[in-house]
């Protein structure tokens, strides 16, 4: 059967030897001749992915076909696909043009059509005049792009890049990124390119895969991602965000920060919790007030787009100039943050309104919402297992259940305290994801177990911080097991 | 700067043992071989050399012995420092220190025992058992430092080959092979160098049937007496040129690769 397209991962897991999953029910397809950007976060299972498609690892379950070809199991030197490494990978013991006819002389092409394609590939690159130089004697851009020629030498009909400019200073991996675009129109082949970096992902790609923890998050182009990410993770990841929580009280009208906003967003049904994204440059901003008009004050008029828009207004607590533009935190009335960018810089201490045009809101459907719930068994001395621990419950809780009785155990995001020493708490942890949510901070716990749990706080915590949990007994909430 | 001074004092320990150990008998060997008893300057120690056949022949015998079994070493030291350093199996810290295990036990210990193994099994000693012995002394000596290029090697260049078409045999001759050519080297210049000059060993393991350019050497200052140290001086020297010229060799060699990185 011929697949429409030339690459096919169908439901892909991949579990290592420790028992890991680094991909887990991974299922993409790529058109011929796409340019797609696998983007996350380091440990997120893009660069396995790739290495499952060159061949260099094997998916545990699940197959993968090259143009409708099963090439699951297919070592990685009879694949039609060439990799550029992260660190280049040039053998040393070989000069410039030895390097880039590798694959050539391997396949016992003819002395002078290897010469021909040497020097065209190398004139690709714009690194003509270098053929007998020795790779170290190369900076970290020139030897990446000896180490693309000798990948397309190949004609390869799958090019994979894993984080290809990841070494390279700001300036070199800008225009190598243009370089990189130019090339992938001229020789019209499927570019897999693997990055961490998001602006990266923005500028290249067709189609942005985005990982997290071996699963896909979202599958669209540069502008569905950056405008309609569809979770927490997504919108966090890619760019700046106000992510807050809110409700969709019917279609196209939500509510969030105590106040009502028209959107566009619709079929989540009546009254639902959601999350709520808006983008820092999306956000109107003013000076709000009547009377002090000061000469560089701009008309609201000219800024603002006229129609009946909700309003919010807030004041200005600290701006930072970003080169084009300035990067404000604004916190209202009722104790929301929002971060605003605007070309017109508006001082801390001012007093300002703001507003966002339907379209701009974007609605997320929430994932988890007010409890952590696990499963837990009453234990003989009175207490309450899960999480691989015994955990004290009030007594009122307790009188409707025997000890060996399986519960449901309930716990608001809102009551888990985290203690600073590890040791402080029941049970241990890691911070594992933050999101900011305008007026608290929603983290994502990971036990020293593997469970994960949420916790809402207003404390400043980092990624990887070591945590003790204690859940206030009377914060333990059990239910009967349906 | 007072501290580094003092601290530049801590080498003259060292450096006294150097001029007593090193330097004073190298200026020592140069002498006797070129002076007869009475002190006269001759060349007649380095004629008598060449002249005996069979000295001559002791000689290309012994660096024969060396290079055959240098030759065994590198055969059988290769594939165990590719296996150690590509993790085939096993921990790798076990295995190499399994291959190193056996020089924590001095030689000569060991080649008594290679003597007794040899007398238990019923097999005759002489040249077999030399080879065997001086393999087994000194294979760690090549595995070594064949694993330790092997592995600092980056496993992704194995992978890039592996890219670009080529099949497992291929990686190896066009990859790993010329990347390991220096470990090579080293490991041919630590086995030649000191089998070439055994005799303890040889003696052992061949009931002094076979004599050995060290064992001539050996002779010459230990039985001989005090007559024939002009003619042992001129035969070290003559051994020291050949070490030296291996080392000297391997050692161009191994810029050469050097360059090339």
């Amino acid at each position: 059967m011929k697949s429409d397209y030339i690459i096919d991962v169908n439901h892909v897991f991949k579990q290592f030897e420790d028992g890991q999953y680094a991909l887990r029910d991974v299922t993409l397809h790529v058109k011929k001749g796409e340019f797609v950007t696998i983007l996350g976060p380091s440990g997120c299972g893009k660069t396995t992915l790739l290495r499952c498609i060159a061949g260099f690892q094997v998916a545990s379950e699940g197959d993968i076909l090259l143009n409708g070809e099963d090439v699951t199991q297919m070592p990685p030197h009879l694949r039609p696909v060439n990799t550029v490494f992260q660190k280049y990978a040039l053998f040393p013991h070989l000069n410039v043009y030895e390097n880039v006819a590798f694959g050539l002389k391997l396949k016992g092409v003819e002395k002078s059509e290897v010469e021909r394609r040497v020097k065209r590939a190398l004139k690709m690159v714009a690194m003509s005049d270098y053929e007998f130089r020795d790779v170290d004697s190369l900076s970290g851009g020139q030897q990446q792009r000896v180490a693309i020629a000798r990948a397309i030498i190949n004609e390869p009909e799958v090019l994979l890049l894993d984080e290809p400019l990841a070494a390279l200073d700001l300036k070199m991996r800008k225009d190598m990124q243009l370089e990189l675009k130019e090339m992938h129109k001229k020789l019209g082949i499927t570019f897999i390119y693997v990055t961490h970096d998001q602006e990266e992902a923005l500028t290249l790609s067709d189609r942005i895969v985005v990982m997290r923890e071996g699963k896909i998050q979202q599958i669209g182009t540069p502008t569905d991602i950056y405008n309609e990410p569809q979770n927490c993770f997504v919108a966090d990841f890619i760019g700046e965000s106000n992510i807050l929580s809110g409700t969709m009280i019917r279609d196209h009208r939500v509510r969030f920060c105590d106040k009502e906003f028209d959107c566009i967003d619709e079929g989540f049904g009546e009254n639902t919790a959601v999350d709520v994204v808006i983008r820092p440059e999306d956000i109107y901003i003013w000076r709000k007030g009547d009377g002090i008009v000061q000469p560089e004050d701009v008309d609201p008029d000219d800024r603002v787009p006229k129609g009946n828009y909700t309003k919010w207004y807030g004041v200005v607590e600290s701006s930072i100039f970003k080169g084009v533009h300035y990067e404000m935190t604004v916190k209202t009335a009722n104790g929301y943050e929002f971060m605003v960018q605007d070309y017109h810089e508006f001082l801390p201490g001012t007093e300002v309104g703001m507003l966002v045009k339907p379209e701009d809101i974007q609605i997320m459907k929430k994932e988890h919402y007010i409890y952590n719930y696990f499963d837990g068994e009453i234990t003989k001395n009175g207490k309450v297992r899960f999480l691989e621990a015994d955990w004290d419950v009030s007594d009122e809780q307790m009188a409707a259940f025997q000890p060996g009785d399986k519960v449901r155990v309930r716990v608001p995001f809102r009551d888990i305290d985290l203690q600073d020493h590890e040791n402080e708490g029941v049970l241990s942890g890691e911070v594992h994801f933050i999101l900011y949510k305008g007026n608290h901070y929603n983290l994502t716990i990971r036990t020293d177990e593997g469970y994960d749990m949420y916790v809402y706080t207003n404390d400043i915590w980092d990624d990887g911080d070591r945590v003790g949990i204690v859940i206030p007994k009377e914060s333990i909430i059990l239910d009967k097991v349906q | 700067m007072k501290n580094f001074q003092k601290r530049t004092n801590w080498a003259w320990p060292y450096i006294i043992f150097l001029i007593l150990l090193v330097i004073l008998p190298l200026i020592l060997i140069g002498i006797y071989a070129f002076t007869d008893l009475e002190g006269h300057f001759t060349v007649q120690n380095f004629v008598q050399f060449f002249s005996k056949n069979e000295a001559v022949n002791t000689f290309i015998y012994s660096i024969a012995i060396a290079l055959l079994t240098t030759i065994i070493c590198l055969l059988l030291g290769y594939p165990a420092a590719y296996i150690m350093a590509m993790k085939s199996f096993g921990t790798p810290q076990v295995m190499a220190l399994l291959f190193i295990l056996p020089m924590w036990i001095n030689f000569l210990l060991r080649t008594i025992a290679t003597v007794e193994l040899f007398h238990m099994l019923n097999l005759p000693l002489g040249e077999g058992a030399l080879l065997f012995g001086m393999t087994y002394d000194f294979l760690p000596f090549m595995i070594y430092p064949i694993y330790n290029t092997l592995q600092k090697m980056d496993k992704s260049l194995l992978e890039a080959a592996r890219d670009l078409g080529a099949n497992r045999r291929q990686v190896f001759t066009k990859v790993i092979l010329p990347l390991s050519i220096p470990g090579i080297y080293s490991g041919i210049v630590m086995v030649f160098m000191p089998t070439v000059s055994t005799f303890a060993i040889s003696e052992l393991l061949t009931h002094n049937k076979i004599t050995l350019f060290g064992s001539l050497i050996q002779r010459s200052f230990g039985e001989g007496g005090i007559t024939m140290w002009n003619y042992g001086a001129a035969l070290s020297l003559i051994m020291l040129i050949i070490i030296g010229a291996t080392s000297f060799f391997g050692q161009q060699e191994e810029a050469g690769e050097n360059m090339i990185r």
